[in-house]
């Protein structure tokens, strides 16, 4: 016997007490309030926190925290490293050392896992970000794990759209990834850890406006039959993950309007986003 | 249903409450905090029909009106049972007089789940049933019900808690229900089911009605009957004279020392078996299970290659048949052969009480065994031979109970009068000789005495010489046909009810008038038509169930195209249908000598599925094309439409065939296929296939409408019988590397692994002593080649019995998932061929089944149900088929020797004649000898009321031959001559056989 839990009872409740299609609590925390808004980035006198990130936000998907930080677009730090027509995208993954616990050994910077996990954001961003508007810069995102409990990469994905949206960096579409896994003939969503290790899951990252599928990552093996359902179901799922991310980011957005309109002078304060449609 | 993608929102309130916490300790030692989200909801529904407060989809079983059934609560009520219930009380859950509306709580589902896998199946099937209300009730996810931890709790506390708290929030939910409804009606009450005394306690303080089982039957409709159903020790208070006693057992150790035990290595684990010929005596074959002694590389187990033995009550310590023990094994200097006498239980343990547990007559036979195997074991060390390894079990790490069969000890009630209605505690004798007998309190014992019953086994305490148990129910009377068959299956774990409505809809809606639809229909694409093909079956006389059929013919360029044509069961059986599942549970059709349970309707098995003659049916067909040596050229496999032209018996197609004027094409295919399958049988001869003899009977029944057996047959064997197997073999193995080449992770495959050479070690030391002959055993070919050299000149029967006894040192076959196995241990040792699998019978296997879905995806033609995708599942199913098929055919066997005893009964009906029957010495003792008859396939125990001249190194007895002639000496493979009776055993009501020599030497007065 695998498992003394049931992943799916006869109820068809699963063991956190969800049923087959529904995902976890989302939370969001978009650009961080305490941080100064100044924008002119050259005149480091009207910048007190020039290590400032420019967009950040923090997503939870049930017990998983991820965050991430958008720096840019910038001068790349290597001038060598610029490209000519368009801005250099760069991810660096980090898994903070008391969030593993449940989903294995503590991983430093340079792991393998982690490096992949980088290499699939920035692919997946490398076609979606308006690289073309940004030429001969570079945009320097930090992803951090605070917590794990299934859907890491699902996580990351989402909190990187928010914070690229949070910074203003121009993209096509926004990009939002939701996990899906397969237990016997039941598809599930959103999976947890425990979930994860008893089935093939796979995880999905599409353009909810275009319905494009940008990444794709599964480690399992799954009949090309039964792929088709799971992978059907998670598109679908997107959506809702989308609904929510975009209520949060216009809630962002009123209140910061209304801080510019509160405030007497128009004083450069940047501008939450330009993203909804 | 449309699938709703939905987000479960987190209330933002108390994370004590939404998050489970918990301490976890790795492999390493590394304590990890690990937290678990729980979401909380309020559309969790009550299952009651009337409520307007909770929505749900499914069919709601209870209803408000329900009927008082008892006598406490006029209104009706629905009863809630504790966790301790369904462990202890599940006869009495179960038995349909006990008809009250259960609810069960997710909290009671799943403590029963971690503790007990069979119970939670039980109470699972016993939620599925249609006949009895039953609702569960998810309460630790919905918010009103779910509990918290507290600190200074206890898991169990807590789970006894939220059960609480949910029977508190039904008795609420159900006074709003009703208020909402019609206020004059009387609610029906919630009543709380637990023997457990604080629970009990607790509820009352929180006002919650809870009574305990005994208070609660005692109330109801019928409670004489269901109070027989009680577990021993249901009670409140009958402890108190339990403590007094003194302990027969010594104390089992607990589960924390039986592991450090075992990690040290001062313990082994094994399954017990309880030995067939000796009941004071068993073996245990410690198994490799405990990965830390393997790792240390001290490989404990392996120092152990033979089992160890453990003798006597006292060091068997309560353990029974089929229970994992851990046992403690005695220094070297205690070790002893195998014991060479003979106890027959019956005899050993006649005159216990039932009542009295600590009865001192009656143990002497048992007392003296003890007491001269002791003294064997201080003066004969020089001479004992092999020591084996002794020990004594500490523990007990899992039972094996289940519900037994047994009959009633006549001896051991008290009174007998019919009438009598008080409770009596008496002995029940299981029909397994591996058993103990079970003491139990009924008050109908009077009525039950030349009944077949069930009895389950609650406990069995050190204090009591015996295990406790109740009685389940009454199969019929003892001897009658009937109850024995049924009880076979009892015993057995078969499946015999009819197949429920559920399943009777998954058939074609046209029944019995089903026929192939005409060309153009959906069924035919796809489809081959070989319905002008020359096809015939051949099988045993009177098969109803015919799944397979053949054809052959000549092809132009001097090649032979020959075909299997096998009935195409997937067709009609989908997967995750009612139909699917209860085949998949039942795993095979079993076959008693006058019933066959089917593991399909018959509907389809002797019907549609069944490849009658002149009838159109569909089929699976594997097709070759076979040089005249019977070389593969190409083989194809394709779902197709067939029409055979004639249903053979093996005995008609043999005639057909030798008969030399017949040249019609139909008999020429025959005979193109005999010679195919000559060449065939050849082939595999050569690479080392073994031709193993078991001993087959037939029953030859009075006429066909009775069932009373007259006589006994050997099955014969003719050409036609190997022409079918070659033919089926090779589809089997055709269609094992197709499926495995296409789905490499979890084909359905079968295979049979090589014996350890140890199993023959017996064997080949009485072959050298006796005969003077070797048996190579070193590979499947080689054993075969020595099998065929041992032959007696002037026993034609020898060779047979040689095979007979190798075949029981093999191990046995079994279906496999291909991706769990290495390999390289695919092979099938017997059939000597490196890939196998059961394709031809899948009307009567279920494996069998799920290579045909296999199969015909391999080929595209039907999509691979995604069950089968899965390692997990398809493994899941097999290992049930496995036991499923061990079960079937024990149970055969059983039923076979039920109907050779009658066989013998009714030739020979006065008792003292009894049947004369040829014999080998297969096993010699110190008090007996064990007998096999070829002509019956029995085997039997010649036993002496005295010891005699016994000399283990030669496998030899000498016997006493009457003062004048000089006395006579048998070894295995003596021929003797036995004298079978069956004689009704007064004390047991078991119907036995006996035998008694007759020649060399009359044993009646030994």
């Amino acid at each position: 016997m695998s498992s003394r839990v049931e992943i799916l009872n006869a109820g068809g409740y699963r063991s956190d007490g969800r049923t087959q299609y529904e995902l976890r609590s989302l939370e969001i925390i978009l650009g961080d309030s305490s941080r100064p808004r100044t924008i002119n980035l050259h005149d480091s006198a009207s910048n007190p926190h020039p290590n400032a990130p420019d967009g950040s936000a923090i997503v939870g998907h049930g017990l998983t925290v991820v965050s991430a930080r958008v720096f840019g677009p910038r001068e790349p730090l290597l001038r060598r490293e610029a490209i000519h027509d368009r801005a250099k995208l760069s991810v660096q993954v980090a898994m903070l050392p008391f969030s593993g616990g449940m989903a294995g050994r503590r991983r430093g910077r340079g792991d393998k896992r982690l490096l992949e996990l980088g290499a699939a954001i920035e692919s997946t961003f490398e076609s979606v970000v308006q690289t073309g508007l940004y030429p001969r810069s570079q945009i320097d995102i930090v992803v951090e794990i605070h917590q794990q409990d299934g859907g890491t990469l699902q996580a990351a994905i989402n909190s990187v759209t928010l914070a690229l949206t949070d910074a203003g960096v121009a993209m096509y579409d926004q990009v939002v990834a939701v996990s899906a896994g397969l237990h016997s003939t039941a598809v599930l969503l959103d999976l947890t850890h425990h979930e994860e290790n008893d089935m093939p899951h796979l995880t999905v990252a599409v353009m909810p406006r275009s319905g494009k599928v940008t990444l794709l990552n599964m480690e399992a093996r799954l009949h090309v039959t039964r792929f088709e359902a799971v992978f059907k179901i998670a598109c679908e799922a997107v959506t809702v993950i989308r609904d929510e991310m975009n209520s949060v980011i216009s809630k962002r957005t009123t209140s910061l309007v209304a801080s510019i309109s509160d405030s007497a002078g128009p004083r450069n304060l940047r501008a939450g986003n330009e993203m909804d449609e | 249903m449309a699938t709703v993608i939905a987000m479960r929102k987190r209330p933002r309130g108390d994370p004590a409450l939404i998050q489970r916490k918990f301490f976890k300790k790795t492999a390493k030692g590394k304590v990890i905090k690990v937290l678990r989200e729980r979401y909380l909801r309020d559309d969790i529904p009550c299952g009651i029909n009337e409520c307007p407060y909770c929505i749900t989809q499914q069919s709601r079983p209870l209803s408000l009106a329900v009927a008082a059934r008892h006598s406490d609560y006029p209104a009706g009520h629905y009863v809630i049972p504790d966790t301790n219930i369904f462990l202890n009380q599940m006869d009495l859950m179960e038995s349909p007089l006990f008809d009250a509306p259960l609810i069960v709580l997710q909290t009671v589902l799943e403590e029963v789940r971690h503790r007990s896998i069979p119970l939670h199946n039980r109470l699972k099937s016993l939620l599925r049933s249609e006949d009895r209300p039953c609702f569960v009730f998810y309460n630790e996810y919905r918010e009103d019900t779910a509990v918290q931890r507290k600190d200074d709790e206890s898991p169990n506390d807590m789970n006894d808690r939220a059960i609480r708290s949910a029977v508190a929030w039904y008795r609420h939910h159900i006074g709003q229900i009703s208020s909402a409804r019609n206020k004059g009606q009387p609610v029906p009450r919630i009543v709380l089911l637990t023997d457990d005394v604080a629970n009990r306690r607790h509820a009352q303080t929180e006002g919650v009605e809870a009574v305990s089982v005994s208070h609660y039957v005692q109330g109801s409709k019928n409670s004489a009957l269901l109070l027989d159903l009680l577990a021993a020790g249901a009670g409140d208070g009958d402890q108190g004279d339990k403590a007094k006693s003194s302990a027969i057992y010594p104390e089992h150790m607990s589960s924390i020392m039986i592991n450090a035990g075992i990690k040290a290595g001062q313990l082994q684990q094994g399954h017990f078996n309880a030995n067939d010929y000796n009941y004071l005596e068993a073996s245990t074959a410690p198994q490799i299970y405990s990965t830390i002694d393997t790792f240390k590389g001290t490989v404990r187990v392996a120092a152990f290659p033979k089992p160890v033995l453990v003798v006597g009550r006292q060091n068997m310590n309560r353990a029974m048949h089929g229970d994992i023990v851990a046992i403690e094994v005695f220094p070297e200097t205690e070790w002893r052969s195998p014991a060479d006498a003979v106890v027959d239980q019956d005899e050993a343990l006649k005159n216990d009480d039932a009542d009295d547990t600590e009865a001192e007559g009656g143990d002497d036979l048992e007392a003296q065994e003890e007491a001269r195997i002791a003294t064997k074991l201080r003066d004969g060390s020089g001479k004992v031979k092999e020591e084996s390894p002794t020990g004594r079990i500490v523990g007990i790490i899992k039972r094996n109970w289940r519900t037994y069969v047994c009959h009633l000890d006549p001896a051991s009630l008290s009174s007998s009068s019919e009438t009598s209605t008080s409770v009596q505690a008496v002995f029940a004798i299981p029909t397994s000789a591996l058993l103990p007998r079970i003491r139990m309190r009924t008050r109908q014992a009077p009525q039950l005495l030349d009944q077949k019953i069930l009895v389950t086994i609650d406990r069995w305490d050190s204090t009591s010489r015996y295990p406790e148990g109740h009685f389940v129910r009454s199969l019929g009377k003892v001897g009658g046909k009937e109850a024995e068959q049924e009880a076979l299956l009892v015993e057995y774990g078969v499946a015999y009810g009819a197949f429920g409505k559920a399943i009777q809809d998954c058939l074609p809606p046209e029944g019995d008038s089903w026929v192939v639809p005409p060309k153009g229909h959906d069924i035919w694409k796809d489809r081959e038509d070989l319905r002008d093909v020359l096809i015939c079956s051949i099988d045993p006389p009177g098969c109803q169930d015919i799944d397979d059929a053949l054809h052959a013919r000549a092809l132009p360029n001097g090649n032979i195209e020959a075909g299997v044509h096998i009935a195409d069961v997937s067709h009609f059986v989908h997967a995750e249908t009612p139909m699917d599942s209860e085949a998949a549970a039942r795993g095979t059709t079993v076959y008693l000598v006058d019933k066959r349970i089917d593991m399909l309707p018959s509907l389809l098995g002797t019907n549609l599925c069944s490849l009658r003659p002149h009838v159109e049916r569909l089929a699976f067909s594997v097709i070759w094309e076979l040089t005249p040596e019977a070389k593969i050229v190409n083989v194809r496999f394709t779902k197709s439409v067939i029409a055979s032209k004639s249903a053979f018996t093996y005995e008609e197609a043999q005639i057909r065939k030798d008969d030399q004027s017949l040249k019609d094409p139909l008999t020429q295919s025959i005979r193109l296929l005999n010679s195919l399958a000559r060449n065939l049988r050849e082939g595999r001869m050569r690479a080392g296939a073994l031709n193993l003899a078991s001993p087959e009977v037939k029953i030859q029944m009075e006429s066909s409408e009775s069932s009373d057996p007259i006589d006994v047959k050997q099955k014969e064997q003719l050409e036609t019988n190997s022409l079918v197997e070659e033919f089926m073999l090779l589809a089997n193995i055709s269609v094992a590397k197709k499926i495995q080449e296409t789905f490499p992770l979890t084909a359905v495959l079968r295979r049979h692994m090589p014996p350890p050479t140890t199993n023959f070690e017996t064997l080949k030391d009485i072959l050298m002593k006796i005969k003077g002959l070797k048996l190579d055993v070193s590979s499947s070919g080689a054993l075969a080649s020595s099998l065929d050299l041992c032959v007696d000149s002037n026993e034609p029967a020898f060779n047979t019995l040689v095979r007979i006894m190798a075949t029981r040192c093999m191990l046995s076959a079994e279906y496999f998932c291909s991706g769990n196995v290495p390999r390289d241990t695919f092979g099938h040792y017997g059939l000597a061929s490196p890939i196998y699998t059961h394709f031809t019978s899948p009307i009567r296997r279920y494996a069998d089944v799920l290579v045909h879905r296999q199969l015909s995806a391999a080929i595209n033609h039907a999509p691979l149900h995604a069950s089968l995708h899965s390692k997990d599942y398809v493994e899941r199913i097999l290992n049930n088929v496995n036991r499923r098929h061990r079960m079937a055919q024990m149970a055969s066997r059983a039923s076979i020797e039920f109907y050779v005893g009658l066989a013998i009964q009714s030739r020979a009906p006065n008792e003292a004649g009894g049947v004369r029957e040829e014999a080998y010495v297969i096993r010699t003792f110190r008090n007996g000898i064990a007998v096999f008859v070829s002509r019956l396939g029995i085997e039997g125990l010649v036993t002496f009321k005295h010891e005699i001249e016994y000399d283990a190194e030669a496998y030899a007895v000498t016997l006493p031959n009457g003062k004048k002639q000089k006395p006579v000496s048998l070894a295995v493979f003596d021929k003797v001559t036995v004298k079978i009776t069956v004689e009704k055993d007064t004390t047991t009501q078991r119907g036995k056989v006996r035998m008694v020599l007759v020649s060399p030497v009359n044993s009646e007065a030994l």
